[in-house]
């Protein structure tokens, strides 16, 4: 199916299949034939076999929809756009954050304050950031804008808190130390390349 | 050997009403598993196993909630009306005969609390008595949904009546008598009523789904359009009565449809008299609630339109061509 296909706005153009059904009658004996027709037809009989066959399925052959939510939980898309995550560099263990404020500023929600100053090294580090999750719409422009990666979105989805404090920890998002080898990489400008141990060469000291 | 006496009546009287009261809320649970299972859904599970408690939920919720009047109904006729209607249900199961007669230390029990002579006549007129529920119901209440309920209830019950009465007539006459037991054994010696009867069996059923109030006739608390009918108002137990009410006249309908059309409790192959009876009541209330996860609701002019244009000349016809029948 081409794209042309569904560029086709132009209602009654395509090919329809026309349902196969009789005029309406006018008449009242053409009312009474049908009438006497669609009883005696059983068509009322069909939604019966429907909903048991339905229920033989889910009975006999376990196709039951439901998923007992808190204790069963569906698998979501990798680019759903939940709760953020907060990457960290895989070689040192250092947050990803350069602190550039993009994200801050491209917040139509305005939910991303940072401050940041000049470490020991003359290297820029962030000394607060907050994700006002009160007000974050989930658009992902922080993910797209951010140069190094180091903000994307995660799949947490139960965001329900008791207090606001609890929807603005950096520390929350950032990747634990100890699972920094579990930390799930986008493809992007930035990431780690999937080939990137075969890639490593040795840096040539002997000149 | 010793016939029964009083004593034995008020027994049978408190079982009657302990275990229709205890099936009315097993019913409850039923009717949300098979209709969970034809969505293929679970239904209740998390309450005791298999979700089986949430009967005992229910039942403490309906009994712990608060019990409300609104301030501008009639007081009296607003708590007398779910009495009405459970108590014309349980008193029409009292004629209503539903396992064989038995023997018990020596003592012959007939199985039936009241055995008039006039049985189906009697249960048609209590059924038709319990008209009077939902329709105090919903005048009482002063909200306009209840008087909407109240009218379709006084519509939809008296045309039905006449349709429940009508195709009953022509197994009556094949009969030749009013009683359900004769009904019984006429079984005994015949084919099945449904076999000689089928349009009468339909007809029934029908009419039968129409006074029960069940779904593709609910227009009595059709919630998509009037919100809860006649029981808009009601919370607690007496909304809790109008369910029971509802349940035992369903139990009610099966009980009839099996006995008079369905071969009743006799003896079937191998099967127990009191097995069959069990059985074919089971199919026919799974059959209520098969039928409201299949089809939806109709108008209530389709309704009316149904019960006067096609059913009544339907049932006359039949009754009619019976009659003919017979003479010749």
């Amino acid at each position: 199916m081409s794209l042309e296909h569904f560029k086709n706005r132009n209602v009654g153009t395509q090919n329809y299949r026309m349902l196969d059904l009789d005029p309406t009658p006018v008449t009242g004996w053409g009312q009474f034939k049908q009438v006497v027709r669609r009883s005696l037809s059983l068509e009322l009989l069909v939604g019966l076999k429907v909903t048991l066959r339905e229920m033989l399925k889910a009975l006999l052959f376990g196709k039951m929809h439901t998923t007992k939510y808190p204790f069963e939980k569906l698998p979501i898309g990798p680019r759903y756009r939940a709760i953020h995550e907060m990457k960290r560099l895989l070689e040192s263990g250092h947050y990803r954050c350069i602190g550039c404020g993009l994200c801050e500023k491209i917040c139509p929600a305005d939910a991303i304050r940072m401050d940041t100053h000049y470490g020991e090294n003359q290297r820029k580090e962030v000394s607060e950031y907050t994700i006002n999750f009160g007000r974050c719409i989930f658009c992902g422009y922080c993910a797209e804008v951010c140069p190094e990666l180091a903000i994307v979105h995660g799949g947490r989805y139960e965001t329900a808190s008791e207090q606001r404090a609890s929807f603005s920890l950096f520390e929350d998002m950032l990747t634990p130390i100890d699972q920094l080898k579990s930390q799930r990489e986008f493809p992007g400008y930035g990431s780690v390349s999937v080939n990137a141990d075969t890639n490593i060469k040795k840096t040539p000291l002997a000149y | 050997m010793m016939e029964v006496t009083y004593l034995g009546i008020i027994i049978k009287a408190i079982l009657i009403l302990a275990i229709i009261s205890a099936i009315a809320g097993f019913g409850t649970y039923i009717e949300r598993k098979v209709l969970a299972f034809m969505q293929r859904r679970l239904g209740p599970m998390h309450v005791g196993p298999y979700g089986l408690l949430q009967i005992a939920a229910d039942g403490i919720k309906l009994f712990t909630k608060e019990d409300f009047i609104p301030q501008n109904a009639n007081k009296l006729m607003f708590m007398v009306a779910p009495v009405i209607t459970a108590a014309t249900a349980f008193i029409a199961l009292s004629a209503v005969p539903v396992f064989p007669d038995f023997t018990i230390f020596g003592i012959f029990v007939p199985s039936i609390a009241a055995d008039v002579n006039i049985g189906i006549l009697f249960v048609l007129g209590m059924m038709a008595a319990g008209l009077y529920g939902p329709l105090l119901a919903g005048m009482s209440q002063a909200n306009k949904w209840g008087i909407i309920g109240a009218a379709r209830t006084a519509a939809q019950f008296i045309s039905y009546e006449v349709v429940t009465g009508l195709s009953l007539l022509a197994p009556i006459m094949m009969v030749g008598s009013l009683s359900l037991i004769d009904f019984n054994h006429y079984n005994e010696t015949h084919p099945w009523m449904v076999f000689m009867q089928p349009v009468a069996f339909v007809l029934f059923l029908i009419a039968g789904f129409a006074e029960t109030n069940r779904t593709p006739f609910d227009l009595l608390e059709n919630e998509a359009e009037i919100i809860a009918g006649y029981a808009t108002e009601y919370s607690g137990m007496r909304w809790g009565m109008f369910f029971i009410g509802e349940y035992a006249n369903m139990i009610t309908v099966s009980v009839l449809a099996s006995i008079i059309f369905l071969g009743g409790y006799t003896d079937l192959w191998f099967i127990p008299g009191w097995l069959a009876i069990i059985l074919k009541i089971a199919f026919m209330f799974f059959l209520m609630l098969w039928v409201r996860a299949s089809w939806p609701h109709v108008r209530p002019d389709q309704f009316m339109w149904l019960a006067w244009k096609v059913l009544m000349p339907l049932a006359v016809i039949n009754v009619v061509i019976t009659g003919i029948v017979i003479m010749v």
